[in-house]
C-alpha cells in the first residue's frame, strides 16, 4: 500500500486581526484505497482541511504531500494541473452548468488535462453509466432530481480517474433516500480502488467510512471507528 | 499493490486546446440566445452604420460622376479673348492655330480635340435639289461651321447615316459636308448613298453624313458642317475661332491648365479656357459631412457596443463563479479561464460583426435600389467589419475576463451554484 495523503504538522493561518488558525499541527496519512470521514463542527477547519487536500490552497506551515509530491514546493500553476490530474471533487453545491446535458457536464471535466476529445465522450459515458445514469446523457441539469444532479458531479469527478476523491458535504442538499443511494455508490467506488475523504456533519454518512477523523478548533483526532 | 515511486511521478501540465476554446466560446454564446442577441444589437447597430454609410457614400459619388456630371465633367472649351469667337466673327486674328487638334491630341489625357469656327456665308441661303413646289420653301438661313475632323468625337456626336469627313478632305479642300439631323429635315435630305448636293448660295457641296444627335454644342445638328480647308478656301474663313476638347475623367482641370499654353505658347493670355466648374467639389464636400456625421454615429454605437458586450460578459462572470471555480478545480490555469471568457465575447463581437456587415450590405442595396443606383462598395469594408467586431469583443472582455481568471477558486467554489 502506498500514501496518497501524507500530512506532516499542517497548519493554516488566515491574516487579520486576530490572525485565525483554521488547521493547526494536523498529522494525517491516507493509504490508497483509504474511506476517510471527516466530521466536526462548523467552523472547526473541516473545508479548509479539504481545501488543502485538494491544492486549492496552500498550508501554511508543515507539509503536504499528494502522490509522493510536495505541493508547498509547487507554483500556482503547477498545482492547478496536479489537482486537475490526481483529485476529484464533489461539493454541496453540485456546480452543474445549467445549459449543457449531462455528458458534456461530465466532459466539462476532462477538458483541462488532455484527453483526446473522443476518448472523453466516451470516459464520460463510462462515468455516467458507473453511477447509473446512462438514460439521462442527454438530459439537461434542470430536468434531473437532486440525487441524480450529485451522481452527475460524481461522474464528473471520477471521470478524469483521480487518485483522490475529495466529497464537501456531498448529501448535504439530499433528502435520506437518495443520500443512501449515493453512499452506496461511494462503497461501489471504493472497492474499485478510489481513494475517498468525506467531509461532513452527518453521523449517517461518517458511519459508513472506514475511519472517522474529527476536527476541533482546527485540530485532527481519530474518533473511534464505527 | 506495487508501490509507487513518488518522485518519478511527473506532474502533466493542464492545457486547453484551441479546438476546446472556440467549442466553449459558441457554447457560451450559444447558452442564452436571446441574451446573445440583445448583448450583440450595439455592435450590429454599428457596424449597419459604419458599412452602410461607408457603402452609400461610394454609391452616391460613382453617381454623381457616371450620371449628372461626366458631360461636364469632361468638356473643356477654348475661345479668343477679343471679342471675336463663334457668334460674332470679326477681324481679329485669331490665336488658335490651324494644327490646334494635333497639339492638344498630344496631351495626356484629352480624349479628342477639334476646332469650330462659324462661316461667314455673307447671308447666303442652304438649298437643296430645286423641287417646284410653289407652297414650300426651299431656302433656309442654316448655319455653315467649319471644323476639323476630330470635332466630331469631341463634342460626342453619333451619325444617323453615312460618315464623317476626315484630314484627307480638308487638305484636298473637298466640297463636302456633314449635315446635323435637323437642317437635314429642312433640307429634306434623308440618305447619303446617292451623294445629294446641297448648296449654300451658289457654291455646292455633296452631304456624305448626316448627324443623329450631338450631346456637346447641340446647335450643330441644325448646321452644316464642312472640313477646315474647305472653308477656306471657299468662303475664306481664317484661323479656327473656339476649340472643343474631350478629356478623360479628372482630367478636366488639369487640360484646362494646359491648353492655352499648347495652343498658343507666345501669348496664352489671348485665349480663355473654360473649365466644368467641379461641381463635384461641392457635392462631395457635402457628401462628406453627412458621412462623417454617420461615421460618428457609428463609431458611438460601436462603443456603445462594446460596453454592452463588457457590461454583459462581466454579469456572465458573476453569475457563472461555480462554474469558474470547478473549472479551476478540474485544472483550469487563469489563463484558461481568462481565454474562455475572452474567447466569448471576441466570439459574439464576431457574430456582431458578420451580422452588421451582412446588414449593412442589404442596407446599401436597398437604398440603391430605391434611388436606381448601382450598388458600390469597396470589398474590404464589408471584410475588415468582420475582424473589426471580433476585436470590439476582445477589447470589451478584457476587463470582464480579468476579473473572472483573478478570482480565487476557494472563494469561487464557496459562491455561486
Amino acid at each position: 500500500m502506498s500514501a496518497v495523503v501524507e500530512l506532516a504538522g499542517v497548519g493554516r493561518t488566515f491574516a487579520g486581526s486576530p490572525p485565525v488558525e483554521a488547521v493547526r499541527d494536523a498529522d494525517l496519512v491516507v493509504e490508497e484505497g483509504g474511506y476517510v470521514a471527516i466530521v466536526g463542527p462548523s467552523g472547526s477547519g473541516k473545508s479548509t482541511l479539504l481545501h488543502i487536500l485538494g491544492c486549492l490552497d496552500t498550508p501554511t506551515s508543515g507539509s503536504y504531500r499528494l502522490r509522493g509530491i510536495d505541493v508547498g514546493g509547487l507554483s500556482d500553476g503547477d498545482r492547478t494541473s496536479l489537482r486537475g490530474a490526481e483529485v476529484g471533487f464533489v461539493f454541496q453545491a453540485f456546480h452543474l452548468l445549467p445549459y449543457r446535458s449531462v455528458i458534456e457536464n461530465v466532459m466539462t471535466g476532462l477538458v483541462y488535462n488532455r484527453t483526446p476529445r473522443r476518448v472523453r465522450r466516451e470516459r464520460s459515458r463510462q462515468a455516467l453509466e458507473r453511477v447509473g445514469l446512462s438514460h439521462r446523457l442527454d438530459f439537461t441539469p434542470r430536468q434531473l432530481s437532486g440525487g441524480e444532479r450529485q451522481r452527475v458531479a460524481v461522474a464528473r469527478a471520477i471521470a478524469a480517474q483521480p487518485s483522490l476523491l475529495l466529497c464537501d458535504e456531498p448529501t448535504g442538499n439530499l433528502d435520506t433516500r437518495t443520500t443512501s443511494a449515493i453512499l452506496d455508490l461511494f462503497d461501489e467506488l471504493r472497492t474499485d480502488g478510489l481513494t475517498l475523504m468525506v467531509i461532513t456533519h452527518e453521523e449517517r454518512v461518517s458511519q459508513r467510512a472506514e475511519r472517522r477523523i474529527e476536527m476541533i478548533d482546527g485540530f485532527l483526532g481519530e474518533a473511534e471507528s464505527s | 499493490m506495487s508501490a509507487v515511486q513518488p518522485l518519478e511521478h511527473r506532474i502533466v501540465k493542464s492545457r486547453f486546446a484551441l479546438s476546446d476554446l472556440v467549442a466553449e466560446a459558441f457554447s457560451g454564446m450559444l447558452a442564452r440566445p436571446g441574451r446573445t442577441m440583445l448583448t450583440i444589437l450595439g455592435t450590429v447597430l454599428g457596424v449597419v452604420a459604419v458599412v452602410a454609410t461607408l457603402g452609400i457614400a461610394k454609391t452616391s459619388g460613382n453617381q454623381i460622376v457616371s450620371r449628372t456630371d461626366e458631360l461636364s465633367a469632361t468638356s473643356v472649351s477654348v475661345s479668343n479673348r477679343s471679342e471675336g469667337g463663334f457668334r460674332s466673327p470679326s477681324n481679329n486674328v485669331s490665336s488658335i492655330p490651324w494644327d490646334a487638334e494635333d497639339r492638344l491630341t498630344r496631351l495626356n489625357g484629352v480624349v479628342a480635340a477639334g476646332t469650330m469656327t462659324r462661316v461667314d456665308t455673307s447671308g447666303s441661303l442652304v438649298s437643296s435639289v430645286p423641287i417646284n413646289d410653289p407652297l414650300g420653301q426651299s431656302e433656309f438661313a442654316i448655319d455653315v461651321v467649319a471644323t476639323s475632323p476630330g470635332l466630331f468625337e469631341a463634342v460626342l456626336s453619333e451619325l444617323s447615316t453615312g460618315r464623317y469627313f476626315d484630314e484627307g478632305h480638308s487638305i484636298r479642300n473637298e466640297p463636302v459636308a456633314v449635315i446635323g439631323s435637323g437642317a437635314a429635315t429642312r433640307l429634306n435630305v434623308t440618305r447619303v448613298d446617292q451623294q445629294p448636293a446641297i448648296f449654300v448660295g451658289d457654291t455646292t457641296l455633296v452631304v456624305i453624313g448626316i448627324l443623329d444627335d450631338v450631346a456637346r454644342e447641340p446647335s450643330l445638328i441644325n448646321s452644316v458642317i464642312i472640313p477646315n480647308g474647305t472653308a477656306n478656301a471657299l468662303f475664306g474663313t481664317g484661323a479656327p475661332a473656339e476649340v472643343h476638347i474631350l478629356t478623360e475623367l479628372g482630367a478636366a482641370q488639369l487640360i484646362g491648365d494646359q491648353a492655352a499654353v499648347a495652343l498658343s505658347p507666345n501669348e496664352p493670355e489671348t485665349l480663355r479656357v473654360s473649365v466644368p466648374p467641379e461641381p463635384r467639389i461641392l457635392k462631395s464636400g457635402l457628401q462628406d459631412d453627412v458621412n462623417s456625421q454617420f461615421l460618428i454615429l457609428g463609431g458611438i454605437s460601436l462603443l456603445v457596443g462594446a460596453i454592452g458586450i463588457a457590461n454583459v460578459t462581466l454579469v456572465s462572470v458573476l453569475e457563472r463563479v461555480g462554474e469558474i471555480g470547478l473549472r479551476r478545480a478540474t485544472g483550469a490555469r487563469r489563463r484558461h479561464i481568462a481565454a474562455q471568457f475572452l474567447a466569448e465575447s471576441a466570439a459574439m463581437g464576431l457574430v456582431g460583426g458578420i451580422i452588421g456587415a451582412s446588414l449593412g450590405v442589404l442596407v446599401i442595396v436597398a437604398v440603391s435600389a430605391q434611388r436606381q443606383w448601382t450598388p458600390v462598395l469597396d470589398l474590404y469594408v464589408p471584410l475588415l467589419a468582420v475582424p473589426g467586431g471580433a476585436v470590439i469583443g476582445l477589447i470589451a472582455g478584457l476587463y470582464p475576463s480579468w476579473r473572472a481568471s483573478s478570482l480565487e477558486p476557494v472563494d469561487a467554489l464557496r459562491g455561486g451554484t
